[in-house]
């Protein structure tokens, strides 16, 4: 009894006490916070790369792809059907985008970045991991406090196709219209273009055997608008010399009738990684990030990529119709969908007697993630359908390992250092408590005096240290969930007052910022921080039990 | 001497006892013997150094002579183990300081009840808790100090303070009343009062005290007063 009694009365009345115990409680509350937001972090970006890579994926090893994807799907099916909700098709393929960044007098600046160039077909890459809720087009135009200044230009949840919006269009007249009265005043003094038309394959006519648009010899008009071209205008095409060393205008001195109408849109459509075509600009007035568009939904750009067998370049020309921003920055920086047939016919993947295209992946979603192991060892096992040098297979977090493990390694060692903050403040409670145990030195051998033992004395400081780290933690998990529940408005008033954003959400993309509290972190944060208090108090406590009673009485 | 004749309450059976200074051995209790009877209030008197709160602490098993015997009731009890001795010490002895020793922490009334709290675990003394208050109660108020119960030390006197000492001393019931110079610290009149309060205990409840004191006039109003001279008890005699 008399252990609670002056342990109490020794937290009450010592207030250096209460140094250790804050110690503690912010120990206790960083971690938790720091813990909370990181967690939140990572769910997000698992949320995000998730959603980008569908559950499972197949990956043909050649970038050729394989043929008969109808054949290749029925196989998922047939292998694992039972876990299976949906299989796409689709085709990926690194290329690269170039987009006029300026016109000049002498030349044309261009900029060329790479990609990864992703042929989809909307619906069934709706079913499997849906990107509409990254395409900006159809998220509402915001301000800062986050009310809606515009609505969406599509509704979100309407189904992903490659039309332009209205202010695409718009745009586009714009765009057409000053690049047309750029073209009349610089005039001659214009270099040759350097894109030119992807030429048909042998094997796959193209569709869509239009002069370049960035072309100053272009537009002629006609009046027919043929989605089908003849395999003739192919063969006048693949006069492209694949070298490059060729001037462009050779090339489009020899190009077939125009059968299209310019102001259209290409029918290769887009939707291009934010970071590849806008750049981040901060206002110094503002002190506000924003992102400044090179190119705008509804302008055309050039795609270059790779066609089937040796690599030989494949171009075409093909209008953005959104912009992409999952807020994953190497996502962003490198993801250009389009329609995936576009892309088969350019790369000649198309199977003239069957009809169907190639396929370099199916991406399959299953009923519930939790069978992934098991779909992947099913579909690895059935080699005579999916045989090893052929096909990749691979759940999303298996291809994303790397990245995985170095942010659950970071978060583990960023866990450490902090709980380090906690072993300070222990170090803090050793120093504190010897100190008092110093001090009453007296008051240990009058209770000796009195028939306390030494467990009993012992115990008195044990318990101070314990009631020191429960109410420390205590107080620290609830200042850290407080932090994190208000994280948000926190921020805003630390931006407030230091008169600059902590939290950019240009940089990050998360409108608020992230957090996820798990109950099992708190438990073990606070138990740890009890633990080390304990620890912590137990020398003093030991010192104060050997303390022989005599000694202890004739200390002054 | 015979065995069968009554066993002195307590007693001291060539007590020696040595502090090391360094290389050098200072010996302070040089084979002190003394026996006390149930009941007696016997005064130990000596010049400063000479070993009187050392013998005091021996007797009381708050140390352990180098060698000798301490007895209680014919038994040995010095030798006894670690336990044992702190159970003991906090049933039979009860202790009185020149520096009253109390808690600084606790209010009069937790001091007094420290003992109990020492003897009783959380959950018995929990149960008791009222019990317990009323017996401390009745003692603080034997002592004269029922109107200081709330106050923390630092806001007692002197006097009161060693009341509460002596409050607390008696709350174990104990067998034997070790009192090292009760008055020291205090003023005379104030000194008699302690002095009274300690011989109606001693008269009244057959308390055996044994009471270390510098000053004549206090040790004289003890029954039996013990010399203490280098190590030694020198002589025996009868109080008026
Ligand atoms: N821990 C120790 N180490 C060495 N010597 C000690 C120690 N404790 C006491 N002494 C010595 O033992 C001797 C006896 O001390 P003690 O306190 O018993 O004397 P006392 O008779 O009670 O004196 P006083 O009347 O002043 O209280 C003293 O000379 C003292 O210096
Ligand atoms: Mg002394």
């Amino acid at each position: 009894m008399y252990k609670l009694l002056l342990s109490s009365r020794y937290l009450r009345t010592r207030f250096i006490a209460l140094a250790s115990i804050i110690s503690v409680m912010l120990g206790v509350a960083t971690l938790i916070v720091v813990n909370s937001v990181m967690t939140g972090f990572r769910y997000e970006m698992r949320d995000r790369l998730h959603s980008l890579i569908s559950d499972v994926v197949i990956e043909s090893r050649s970038t050729d792809g394989a043929s008969n994807p109808e054949e290749l799907v029925q196989h998922v099916w047939d292998v694992a059907g039972e876990y299976v909700d949906a299989v796409a098709p689709t085709v990926e393929i690194y290329g690269m985008l170039s987009f006029k960044l300026s016109e000049g007098m002498h030349s044309d600046e261009y900029a060329h970045c790479p990609v990864t160039i992703i042929g989809i077909d909307p619906s069934q890459q709706d079913a499997v991991s849906p990107i509409r809720q990254h395409l900006i087009g159809r998220q509402p135009e915001t301000d800062d406090e986050g009310h809606v200044i515009a609505p969406p230009l599509f509704p979100v949840d309407s189904l992903l196709n490659w039309e332009l919006s209205e202010n695409a269009k718009e745009h586009r007249k714009d765009w057409l219209y000053n690049r047309r009265w750029k073209e009349m005043v610089y005039g001659e003094t214009q270099p040759e273009q350097p894109f030119y038309e992807a030429p048909a394959s042998e094997a796959a006519p193209v569709a869509y055997s239009e002069p370049d648009p960035f072309g100053h010899d272009e537009p002629i008009r006609t009046t027919e608008l043929t989605p089908d071209a003849q395999p003739g205008q192919a063969a006048t095409a693949s006069t492209f010399d694949p070298t490059g060393g060729q001037p462009a205008s050779d090339l489009f001195g020899s190009a077939p009738i125009k059968v299209r109408d310019p102001d259209e849109p290409f029918p290769a459509r887009l939707y291009v990684g934010q970071n590849l075509i806008a750049f981040p600009y901060k206002n110094e007035e503002t002190k506000e990030t924003e992102m400044i568009p090179l190119v705008r939904p509804g302008e055309d750009v050039q795609v270059s990529t790779i066609k089937t067998g040796l690599p030989e370049p494949a171009r075409f020309t093909a209008t953005v119709v959104d912009v992409f921003r999952s807020g994953m920055s190497e996502f962003d920086s490198s993801f250009v969908f389009c329609p995936i047939e576009e892309l088969q016919k350019v790369r000649g993947m198309m199977d003239p007697s069957s009809g169907q295209g190639d396929v370099t992946m199916l991406k399959i979603k299953l009923k519930n993630y939790d069978d992934a192991g098991l779909v992947v060892d099913r579909l690895r096992s059935a080699t005579d359908l999916f045989p090893a040098h052929l096909f990749n297979i691979y759940t999303w977090e298996q291809k994303r390992a790397p990245l995985l493990q170095a942010v659950e390694i970071e978060s583990k060692i960023l866990n450490m250092l902090l709980f380090l903050i906690i072993a300070v403040a222990g170090f803090g409670i050793l120093a504190i408590f010897y100190m008092i145990v110093v001090e009453k030195t007296r008051d240990i051998g009058i209770l000796k005096a009195l028939g306390a033992t030494s467990n009993g004395v012992m115990s008195i400081f044990l318990t101070y240290g314990l009631s020191l780290g429960v109410v420390g933690s205590g107080v620290g998990v609830i200042m850290g969930l407080l932090f994190v529940h208000y994280i948000n408005e926190i921020e805003k008033a630390i931006s407030w007052l230091t008169g600059h954003k902590v939290f950019d959400d240009t940089i990050y993309y998360f409108k608020s910022i992230p957090t996820e509290v798990s109950p099992w972190m708190v438990t073990w944060v606070a138990l740890g921080a009890m633990v080390i208090a304990v620890l912590a108090s137990v020398l003093p406590a030991r010192r104060a039990a050997r303390l022989h009673p005599v000694r202890a009485l004739r200390y002054e | 001497m015979s065995k069968h004749r009554s066993k002195p309450h307590l007693s001291a059976v060539a007590l020696t006892k040595s502090y090391t200074k360094g290389e050098i051995q200072v010996p302070v209790l040089r084979g002190v013997d003394v026996s006390v009877e149930r009941g007696e209030f016997v005064s130990i008197v000596g010049q400063s150094g000479c070993g009187k709160s050392t013998m005091m602490h021996v007797l009381g098993l708050l140390d352990s002579p180098d060698i000798g015997e301490v007895r209680l009731n014919g038994e040995r009890i010095d030798d006894l183990p670690l336990g044992t001795r702190d159970e003991l010490r906090n049933h039979v002895f009860g202790f009185v300081f020149q520096f009253y020793h109390l808690l600084p922490e606790l209010t009069l009334m937790e001091n007094v009840l420290t003992p109990l709290m020492i003897r009783h675990s959380a959950w018995e003394y929990f149960k008791r808790r009222h019990e317990f208050r009323e017996i401390a109660g009745e003692i603080i108020n034997r002592v004269g100090l029922a109107h200081r119960a709330k106050h923390r030390p630092s806001e007692m006197s002197g006097g009161e303070m060693q009341r509460a000492a002596i409050a607390r001393a008696l709350i174990s019931k104990p067998e034997v009343l070790l009192a090292d110079e009760p008055t020291g610290n205090l003023d005379a009149s104030t000194g008699a009062e302690i002095m009274d309060l300690l011989k109606s205990l001693n008269e009244d409840e057959q308390l055996t005290i044994i009471m270390v004191t510098h000053d004549g006039a206090i040790a004289d109003q003890a029954k039996r007063i013990v010399r203490l001279f280098e190590g030694r008890i020198q002589t025996l005699e009868e109080a008026a």
